[in-house]
């Protein structure tokens, strides 16, 4: 019933009724696919082809180098290699991304509540505030956190002359420091999908749920955060996958304890040249992050992620 | 409970702003540095005020034409996205056709992707197939993590629109051309811009892709950015980056503006 | 192409819609003169929309044909056929100003001089000075109106109004229902109306369709559907009906005998849809009288024993429940005309009426009574 399933039929006066059926029908069914194919074909070259290739790259032969070669070995190998070389990476990258995750909703939820419900006019203006800070370079943010967490900044200071932190005590360069930039850098990820489906909220249906258990904890754990869950489910991807799989914090902000799994992806492709090695730590970084994914999708139950 | 319920509507609007104060911080610190001039090159700390940074912004050699550079390829990587995109999501949207499925997964992977994993597959892919890397490379990789944004964000418009209008007007004697054009495109035309926006805002800020694509000689603003932090970053910077944030702020107020008087929908 | 009828008839001839296995429009053939108020009625799901989208063009019949005035438009494209619709919750373009939506067709067509005819359609439809505000400034009667200019300023020969007054609330309902059929009559152009309002039908309309599952139960002017209904459907979609489960026993004079529940009844033969087998037997609930039991009826009167068991107030009359002896309950609406007082309930009455006001209808062998009582309520919940 769309109109764009419809252009091109050719349209006539009645000469045309016996034929026009047809024709349009064929090419009706045309349309989608021509419309699809450029876009497709992008993401299946660029993406798909890339991944699969990336697999391939994970099974080959070790000892090979960028200038002699590699060889297909299937070398599997490579993948318990470079899980017992960079396990601790690994493990970091996750538990940094989830607290980092955890905080984010912690701070984020109260904020997308806040502009959905609670803003009035400035709905808009806050909204813009949330945004606003994306358009400040990525790195020029996270330089800008170096500076407030360093050794003589006033943050340092003032922590320890409130006895929050030792005289010799630190913040930058601690895991703390990344975790905050994390959690700083990918925040507006976790609001806008989060305010989005707040936004939607019927506040009827708060006033009803009120009406009904009184106590605003109650409301709040018995309709609002279960209406909120698809919102919840996304903002919470969205911000722990690029979370995962950053190291621009871990670089800035902490020192080669904080490695995550980017850094030693980023390394092993771009300085130590060892692609297989690389490759099998990018593939199983993928499959653990996919897997975490379609997991986290299906238990939330929800399909609004898309 | 009436003062519990005045408690708890003013503690998540503070907790809000809170948040919002946090989210500013960093802002605050960079329009601070670009009024700076630092006692020495790897300072970060606030020496002097001066206003030679604004005077002359494209003071360190090769920090404007990496400006440029990052401009160039956010709007042609937006050009090319948002026409992909938008044409797969009028696909989706508005037909029915096999493998459905498929092409929805094909546009969710690369959301659920780490940066890290496109850009070294990329390239690995380029690598392979020879070609060298540089602007046309960055461009390529660029297009392809901005395409699926663009779906989503053009779909959703898409969907929320009535197809009565587009039954309307096919009934007031628009042919199926000037129905797009007079009702269907208009209608869609914000969720576009707002597409081509993110697209433009992804892309001119991306350092993860970009790093592992883009070769040696062609510098994009956030990679000169991280380059400069290992040797010293010129002050100048600080002054794009808060310039970079006003005009944002302003093209979108001055949009929300636009919208209230009633020119939009 | 002989018998197509006179120039401006629009007329379906077998037209069926199928959506897969379901079956939206089942062979359906009717032809509407031209300049005529054709009301299409029935419940939600009947297939009375499918049939005007059809006639709009913006569904294709799966079988069967849609001529107006001899020439068939069943495969032209919408924007093709002289015909405009007045859509439900009316799809005014949003981005376009009251003047652009009723300007649209118009530039379609690149008609020259448009202000003009912007300008007097607005005012016959009295929203002059309006042509600079949106759709969302306006109210819902005003965006109806808005609608109805929009589609009349093409002068097509058949306009299609899609339930264009259910969004809005009952007084103003009521006062477009004077407005559209004020301007129908000054325009001249064959409306088919589409709504499940069967009282803005019967208001309306020359002639009413009751639709049910695809097909027309009858179609007739609204006073000869309601006074003798052919189906038990219609017969209780349209208003109310009381309709008893009864056999015919035989005839007597210009009269034919039922039998139902152990009582003999007898209804004029031309009031009788069948004239054998299984039989309703159906009278209106305004047309029965309650007589306290025992008394004797009016001359030719028939009446039902039972007792009242539910009454309800609603200011120009009163209306009753009475339980039969074998369960049924009798709907009886009593006019409030200040003559004898209130029926108390558990009063023992007897319910009687003129068999000139009742009707037999066929009844499928095993159906029982249909008597349960259709309130208000209830019919605005089922459509």
């Amino acid at each position: 019933m769309s109109v764009l399933s419809h252009v091109g039929a050719p349209v006539g006066g009645p000469k045309d009724t016996v034929r026009e059926p047809v024709a349009g029908q064929r090419r009706r069914r045309l349309l989608p696919y021509l419309l699809l194919l450029p876009g497709a074909l992008w993401l299946a070259l660029f993406f798909a082809v890339p991944a699969v290739q990336l697999a391939a790259t994970s099974l080959y032969d070790p000892a090979g180098s960028l200038d002699l070669g590699y060889a297909m070995t299937w070398a599997f190998g490579n993948y318990p290699d470079a899980l017992a070389a960079y396990w601790p990476q690994f493990a970091r990258s996750f538990a940094y991304a989830g607290i980092a995750t955890v905080l984010a909703v912690l701070l984020g939820y109260p904020l997308a509540y806040a502009i959905a419900q609670k803003a009035g006019r400035w709905k808009n203006l806050m909204l813009v505030c949330v945004v606003a800070p994306m358009f400040t370079s990525f790195l020029l943010r996270t330089l800008a956190w170096k500076t407030i967490l360093s050794d003589n900044g006033w943050l340092v200071g003032l922590l320890r002359d409130l006895h929050l932190l030792a005289p010799d005590g630190r913040l930058l360069a601690t895991p703390a420091a990344v975790v905050l930039g994390l959690t700083y850098n990918f925040l507006p990820f976790m609001v806008l999908p989060l305010y989005a489906n707040l936004e939607r909220l019927d506040y009827r249906l708060l006033e009803a749920a009120s009406d009904l258990y009184a106590s605003p904890v109650r409301v709040f754990r018995r309709v609002t955060l279960p209406l909120s869950m698809p919102g919840l489910v996304a903002g919470t991807l969205l911000f722990f996958i690029p979370a995962s799989g950053d190291y621009i914090n871990a670089e800035l902000l902490g020192t080669p304890n904080e490695y995550m799994i980017g850094n030693v992806i980023d390394s092993a492709f771009l300085v130590r040249l060892d692609y297989p090695q690389a490759a099998a730590l990018s593939f199983l970084f993928m499959a653990v992050i996919l897997a975490i994914v379609f997991v986290y999708v299906r238990r939330a139950g929800t399909d609004e992620v898309v | 409970m009436r003062f519990g319920r005045w408690i708890a509507e003013r503690w998540v609007l503070a907790l809000a702003l809170l948040v919002l104060g946090y989210l500013f911080l960093p802002i605050a610190v960079v329009a601070a540095l670009s009024f700076n001039r630092p006692s020495n090159r790897l300072s970060y700390d606030f020496n002097e005020f001066t206003l030679d940074n604004w005077r002359n912004p494209c003071g360190p050699g090769d920090m404007c034409s990496s400006l440029l550079l990052s401009v160039q390829i956010g709007l042609l990587a937006t050009l090319v996205a948002t026409l992909l995109g938008t044409l797969m999501a009028f696909a989706m949207v508005r037909h029915r056709f096999r493998g459905r499925a498929a092409t929805n997964l094909l546009i969710f992977l690369p959301m659920a992707t780490p940066e890290v994993v496109m850009g070294s597959s990329l390239l690995a892919l380029f690598v392979a197939a020879g070609m060298p890397l540089g602007f046309w490379t960055v461009v390529i990789a660029h297009v392809m993590f901005c395409v699926s944004f663009v779906v989503v964000t053009v779909k959703a418009r898409l969907a929320g629109l009535d197809a009565r209008l587009e039954e309307a007007a096919m009934d007031l004697y628009a042919s199926e051309w000037q129905t797009f054009r007079r009702v269907t495109f208009p209608l869609v035309f914000p969720g576009i811009l707002a597409a081509a926006l993110l697209s433009f805002s992804l892309s001119f800020d991306d350092f993860i892709i970009t790093n592992f694509n883009a070769g040696s000689s062609t510098v994009t603003f956030p990679m000169y950015v991280w380059g400069a932090a290992q040797r010293g970053i010129p002050p100048q910077v600080n002054v794009i980056g808060t310039a970079m944030f006003v005009i944002a702020l302003l093209l979108v107020l001055g949009g929300s503006v636009r919208r209230r008087r009633g020119v939009a929908a | 192409m002989a018998n197509n009828g006179p120039a401006g008839d629009l007329r379906l001839a077998n037209v069926t819609k199928r959506f897969g296995i379901f079956t939206a429009v089942d062979d359906l053939s009717l032809t509407i003169p031209q300049g005529s108020f054709f009301a299409l009625l029935g419940a939600s799901g009947c297939g009375k929309t499918t049939t005007l989208r059809m006639v709009a063009g913006l569904e294709q019949p799966t079988s069967g044909q849609i001529l107006l005035g001899g020439a068939e438009i069943s495969r032209l494209r919408p924007y093709k056929r002289p015909v405009n619709t007045v859509f439900q919750s009316y799809a005014l373009f949003p981005h376009l100003d009251i003047f652009e939506n009723v300007a649209f067709g118009l530039r379609r067509r690149r008609v020259k001089e448009i202000a003009g005819q912007v300008e007097r359609m607005l005012s016959l439809v009295q929203l002059e000075g309006y042509g600079k505000r949106r759709p969302n400034q306006l109210s819902g009667g005003q965006q109806q109106r808005v609608a109805l200019a929009r589609a009349l300023i093409n002068h097509p020969q058949v306009l299609l109004l899609d339930e264009p007054l259910g969004a809005l609330d009952l007084k103003l309902r009521r006062q477009m229902q004077i407005e559209l059929k004020r301007i129908q009559t000054e325009v001249g152009i064959t409306f088919v109306h589409v709504t499940h309002d069967q009282e803005e039908a019967m208001t309306m309309a020359d002639t009413v369709a009751v639709m049910n599952a695809g097909r027309i139960e009858q179609l007739g002017a609204p006073a000869e559907i309601y006074e003798f209904p052919a189906t038990a459907f219609v017969a209780n979609f349209l208003g109310q009906s009381n309709l008893l489960a009864g056999t015919v026993t035989g005839t007597s004079g210009a009269d034919l005998l039922i039998e139902a529940y152990g009582s003999r009844f007898s209804v004029p033969v031309e009031r009788a849809r069948v004239r054998q087998g299984d039989v309703h037997l159906g009278v209106r609930p305004e047309k029965l009288f309650l007589a306290p039991a025992g008394d004797p009826l009016p001359a030719g009167h028939q009446g039902v024993n039972g007792v009242v068991t539910d009454s309800s107030y609603v200011g120009v009359s009163t209306q009753y429940l009475v339980r039969t002896a074998w369960g049924a309950e009798l709907a009886v609406f009593a006019p409030n005309t200040g003559i004898g007082g209130q029926v108390p309930i558990g009063t023992p009455v007897t319910a009687h009426w003129h068999p000139a006001h009742a009707f037999v209808l066929p009844r499928e062998a095993g159906a029982g009574d249909r008597t349960a009582p259709i309130l208000p309520d209830a019919v605005a919940a089922a459509s």
